[in-house]
């Protein structure tokens, strides 16, 4: 069961072949008997997903059932959830109980999937490893040394090792496409705007964008779906219609122009990760597809770019965490200083003080022009950039990561080398384009991603793309030792 | 950029978080690289850009006058660490 | 030395709004503490604001009426500290792009001289929430229903130069925001505070000297009283050999006084930015056109308006242009009983008299405009003696009903019967030979007595210029 598209466990559900509830059960048999190794849930929801997997079972019986009507999921951790722990990875959260459920919850919820529970990732999102979480590392399922890639390392970790049919994420610098391309599954982070950040715990409110994390670009487009469109309660949500994901992934791909940026086969990237990108490409070309190099000369500048402006905007969303509504309280606070300050050191994690600092640095007086708004105006180049390649190009591709996944502990001491990991994949959330990341043939067994970036809510194509891909190929299918 | 001892404190201070004093040093050296990271901003000539707050090119959308929300403070306040008669409460605050 | 006093104040005027100004929590005065935060108001992870409209619709209204220049495109920027009535760790204000620019107001010196007074932005931004300092086992209470509340802080320029000058502007706004509707001004609630910037410099000199601001005072009185004391403070300071410090100063008015708030070690370091939850504000001619189109006529125009059209003094146009409601009250007065200068008279002296007497506002008072139109009508058919009118406008306050049924229960009307007249002077000047005598020597002076006992035996009802004729008539004989 656990190796079976959404459209085979929908025909399925449907066929009666077996229930919600039965192949509920069987992913929380998967959890309980498997997560231990990996480590990628932070709860397990098994009373809440029962109870959600008899009503799908209810609804398919009445032929009420949409796609994902009784498809067993899980959020990452980040998104609010009423009556189930929203922790964000973080000390801070530990004891919260969010009082309503994000809008990517509830469109989920109305759509009939079942959430089997909240997958661990770096403290509030912020990490390339996982290794952040006050939760403890996840483990690759490929190789249990390894890190699962991050923020969304949960997500990904659990979607490879069949522990959910496919699963949430949120991408702020990569977060969804880099544990995607290091699990080896498909991951898309959507347009800016296009999944309402109503209930998504912030972390860089002009990066943050929700999406999805699948076995396959198939899977990935019944889920976003449901969980992309307009929704009044986000004033940076987009009005622009949603086509059906579904429906545009068969479409061919020839004469399809696909722009290879010189600077992301640069120096840095591995060079037996740089070859099985390479006969990736030649995948597209015997399908048709068209190669342009082109060039995107100020990407560069988007890792120092984004370590100003996400911590900037990071430092002021983080300090709603003070000890006084709702989460991690100091004991015996002895005068309110001590309580903001005590509460804070204790309920974030080093990496996350990291950034607050950064962020409040950057922003103060007599550093903003030279930090911040200075980042600001290197951001629009970077947009304006990718601006004029697609004027040339369909679609972009490169490797979603330099390497592939490094051992746990690895990077831990050394800030900057972690946020490297980025390089290619920030400038995307920066600009606000969508991007996604497709397994290629593996390296030494480990699995990389190609990137796919496409324009301003061409999300349909890129889908369309990684599909046609899939569809000529097999290294999608490929399940980790252990976990088939 | 090299912060020192005394820039972390300060820094700390804004952001509310409480450094234990051997952990000072370490910090002034993760984020003096960081810093270091972000200079590579400085190679740019940007007098002629326009910042970019934003990926999207919107306007604010505007909500009508109409109260939606009733009151939930029951439900809010079973989450708070410390609350009487209905006030959230913090240390004495002197004035 | 002499002293010059320099002044420019800033005032928070919360917006008349059905719900918060980033979202759909209601604002009621006086509710149960934190029954009117929201998840938003709290600052709940995750949640989102969304621009109220009418917040944005009064901004612009307001920065019509000062003619300011409306910014078509206004950025909200988040103004970051610590504090816990501050639910995000974040204001939400504006910062380097207000919706409302420069404008300016005109105020009336006390000598009648005309002054302008420059207005250097307003912007739109959130309430705080309030602490509550009552011992709760040595802690505070959060109380957030304020928190989230729309504000408009008007920023002036440093162009008073007494507390007088700073009252009469603070009355100025208070007037405007009142008058087009955006604020209910009520200085007790809260909904009009006032920030004043006050330092002194040598008279010639053009640099500014060092301010002290002087926080939320919430009256005009104190706001003169305070400025007034701090102006003393600082010339006797400096005049001693000290410096004015840069510092925050809080107005205690037990005391008459204000006193320096215990500062901060550091400089408050807000880190402003544009808020990333929150989109450019775009105001387009459109938008403008809808916000402006029910916008009243504002005070000084009407001012000027009540003195070209119904004659009226400047003094008493000011009056009576005060607030709307009580323009209001007097054009209807005016325009229903064709006397606008009797009319003025009336509402100024009679009415506010009453109103003030009995602590009543406007809008309850008993007597209402159409009424006292109608006891103007009797007077000016005559009816009613002036005299007497007094005693009809007391018994409409006391509920007789309108005038012709006060003056007729109370038996107010006016004698008028030229006969009826006489024959009560022939037995005046029957009964009183001796001052018959008197006058007819040319002692013109008695002729006030005789006056006085005519109107006596009428009750005052007696018409008095008929009263004089006659008597004239009938004395010289």
């Amino acid at each position: 069961m656990q190796n079976k598209s959404i459209a085979q466990l929908a025909a399925d559900l449907r066929l009666r072949t077996y229930s919600s509830v039965e192949l509920t059960k069987h992913y929380l048999e998967r959890i309980a008997r498997l997560d231990p190794r990996l480590n990628s849930f932070v709860t397990v929801a098994a009373d809440s997903a029962l109870v959600a997997a008899e009503r799908a079972d209810q609804m398919l019986k009445s032929g009420e059932a949409g796609p994902l009507t009784g498809i067993p999921i899980a959020h990452k951790d980040i998104f609010c959830t009423q009556g189930i722990k929203t922790s964000c990875g973080s000390r801070m959260l530990d004891n919260f109980v969010a009082p309503y459920d994000a809008t990517v919850v509830e469109k989920l919820a109305a759509a009939g999937a079942v959430v089997l529970g909240k997958t661990n990732m770096d403290e509030f999102a912020m990490g390339s490893s996982n290794e952040t979480s006050f939760y403890g590392p996840v483990k690759n399922p490929w190789d249990e040394t390894k890190v699962p890639g991050g923020s969304s390392g949960g997500s990904a970790a659990a979607v490879a090792a069949r522990l959910c049919a496919v699963a949430t994420g949120t991408d702020t610098g990569g977060s969804i496409r880099q544990p995607a391309a290091l699990c080896g599954i498909t991951g898309i982070k959507p347009t800016y705007g296009r999944c309402s950040r109503w209930g998504m715990i912030a972390f860089a409110s002009s990066l943050d964008q929700a999406g999805v994390m699948a076995r396959s670009a198939a899977d990935a487009a019944f889920l976003l779906d449901e969980m992309a469109g307009f929704d009044s309660r986000d004033s940076t949500s987009a009005n622009v219609p949603v086509p059906d994901y579904v429906d545009a992934l068969d479409d061919g791909i020839k004469g399809l122009k696909i722009g290879l940026p010189k600077e992301y086969f640069g120096d840095g990237l591995d060079s037996r990760v740089a070859a099985v990108i390479q006969d990736a490409i030649k995948e597209y070309e015997r399908l048709g597809a068209e190669i342009v190099e082109i060039s995107l000369p100020n990407s560069p500048l988007s890792v120092p770019v984004y370590y100003v402006v996400a911590p900037a905007e990071c430092s002021s969303n983080l300090a709603r965490f003070d000890g006084v509504r709702y989460g991690h309280r100091c004991e015996n606070p002895e005068d309110l200083e001590d309580l903001y300050k005590r509460s804070r050191a204790e309920g974030f994690g080093a990496e996350v003080q990291r950034r607050i600092m950064i962020g409040a640095y950057v922003l103060s007086a007599g550093y903003y022009d030279a930090y911040y708004l200075k980042a600001q105006k290197i951001r629009h180049l970077i947009a304006d950039d990718f601006k004029r390649a697609f004027e040339q190009v369909d679609v972009i591709m490169g490797p979603t990561s330099p390497t592939t996944a490094f051992p746990i502990g690895d990077k831990m001491d050394d800030p900057v080398s972690m946020y490297l990991n980025d390089i290619y994949t920030i400038a995307t959330n920066l600009a606000g384009l969508p991007g996604m990341s497709i397994p290629v043939a593996p390296v030494d067994g480990m699995p990389v991603g190609l990137q796919i970036i496409g324009n301003y809510f061409d999300e349909a194509r890129l889908l369309n793309v990684a599909h046609q891909f899939q569809h000529a190929t097999h290294w999608h299918q490929a399940a980790p030792a252990g976990f088939e | 950029m090299a912060l020192d001892r005394s820039d972390i404190e300060k820094i700390a201070h804004l952001a509310r978080l409480a450094i234990a004093p051997e952990q000072t040093e370490r910090y002034a050296s993760d984020l003096s690289n960081i810093l270091d990271l972000v200079a590579q901003m400085d190679a740019i000539d940007t007098s002629h850009v326009e910042p970019m707050a934003h990926p999207l090119h919107m306007a604010q959308r505007l909500r009508p006058d109409q109260p939606t929300e009733s009151n939930q403070r029951e439900h809010f306040q079973s989450i708070a660490p410390l609350t009487e008669d209905g006030l959230y409460l913090v240390p004495k605050v002197i004035e | 030395m002499q002293w010059e006093t320099v002044i420019g104040l800033e005032i928070h005027t919360q917006l008349a709004t059905q719900s918060k100004i980033f979202s759909g929590a209601p604002i009621a005065f006086g509710a149960e503490p934190n029954t009117q935060a929201c998840a938003i108001d709290l600052g709940l992870p995750g949640v989102l604001p969304v621009l109220n409209e009418q917040a944005v619709t009064f901004a612009v209204r307001f920065g019509k009426s000062i003619e300011a220049e409306i910014a078509p495109r206004s950025i909200f920027a988040r103004k970051n500290y610590f504090y816990p009535d501050l639910p995000k760790g974040y204001q939400i204000s504006q910062y380097e792009l207000p919706v409302v620019g420069k404008g300016q107001v005109e105020i009336v010196l006390d000598d009648g001289t005309v002054k302008t007074i420059g207005v250097t932005r307003a912007h739109l931004e959130e309430d705080a929430g309030k602490s509550l300092h009552e011992d709760f086992q040595g802690f505070t209470g959060i109380d957030l229903n304020r928190a989230g509340t729309p504000l408009l802080e008007i920023v002036s320029e440093p162009d008073m130069r007494s507390p007088q000058e700073a009252v009469a502007y603070a009355k100025k706004i208070h007037q405007i925001v009142r008058y087009i509707g955006i604020s209910d001004g009520n200085m007790q609630e809260g909904s009009f505070r006032m920030d004043a910037n006050v330092s002194v410099r040598p008279v010639g000199q053009e640099a500014f000297g060092t301010r002290a601001e002087i926080k939320n005072v919430n009256s005009f009185r104190f706001l003169e009283k305070a400025i007034q004391f701090e102006v003393e403070r600082q010339i006797d300071l400096i005049e001693g050999g000290g410096t004015v410090v840069q510092e925050t100063r809080l107005y205690d008015a037990d005391k008459d006084e204000t006193r320096s708030m215990r500062t901060k070690e550091e400089a408050n370091d807000y880190r402003y930015f544009p808020d990333p939850d929150l989109l450019p504000v775009e105001i387009d001619a459109d938008f403008l056109a809808r916000a402006i189109a029910d916008l009243p006529e504002l005070p000084d125009a009407k001012r000027a308006r009540f003195q070209a059209d119904y004659g009226l003094s400047e003094y008493d146009a000011g009056l009576l242009t005060a607030s709307r409601e009580l323009a209001d009250y007097f054009e209807t007065v005016a325009r229903d009983s064709g006397e606008p200068k009797l009319a003025a008279n009336w509402v100024s002296g009679e009415l506010m008299a009453a109103l003030n007497k009995t602590e009543v506002e406007l809008d309850a008072s008993p007597v209402s405009a159409s009424m006292l139109a109608g006891l103007i009508r009797r007077i000016q058919d005559g009816t009613v003696s002036g005299k007497l009118a007094k005693q009809v406008f007391e018994g409409m306050w006391n509920g007789g009903g309108d005038a012709d049924q006060v003056i007729e229960s109370q038996g107010l009307k006016q004698i008028t019967d030229t006969g009826a007249i006489e024959a009560m002077i022939d037995a005046i000047i029957a009964a009183n030979p001796a001052q018959v005598e008197q006058y007819r020597s040319g002692k013109d002076k008695i002729f006030g007595f005789f006056v006085g006992q005519t109107m006596k035996q009428s009750g005052g009802k007696a018409n008095p210029a008929q009263v004089n004729e006659i008597l004239k008539r009938k004395l010289q004989r």
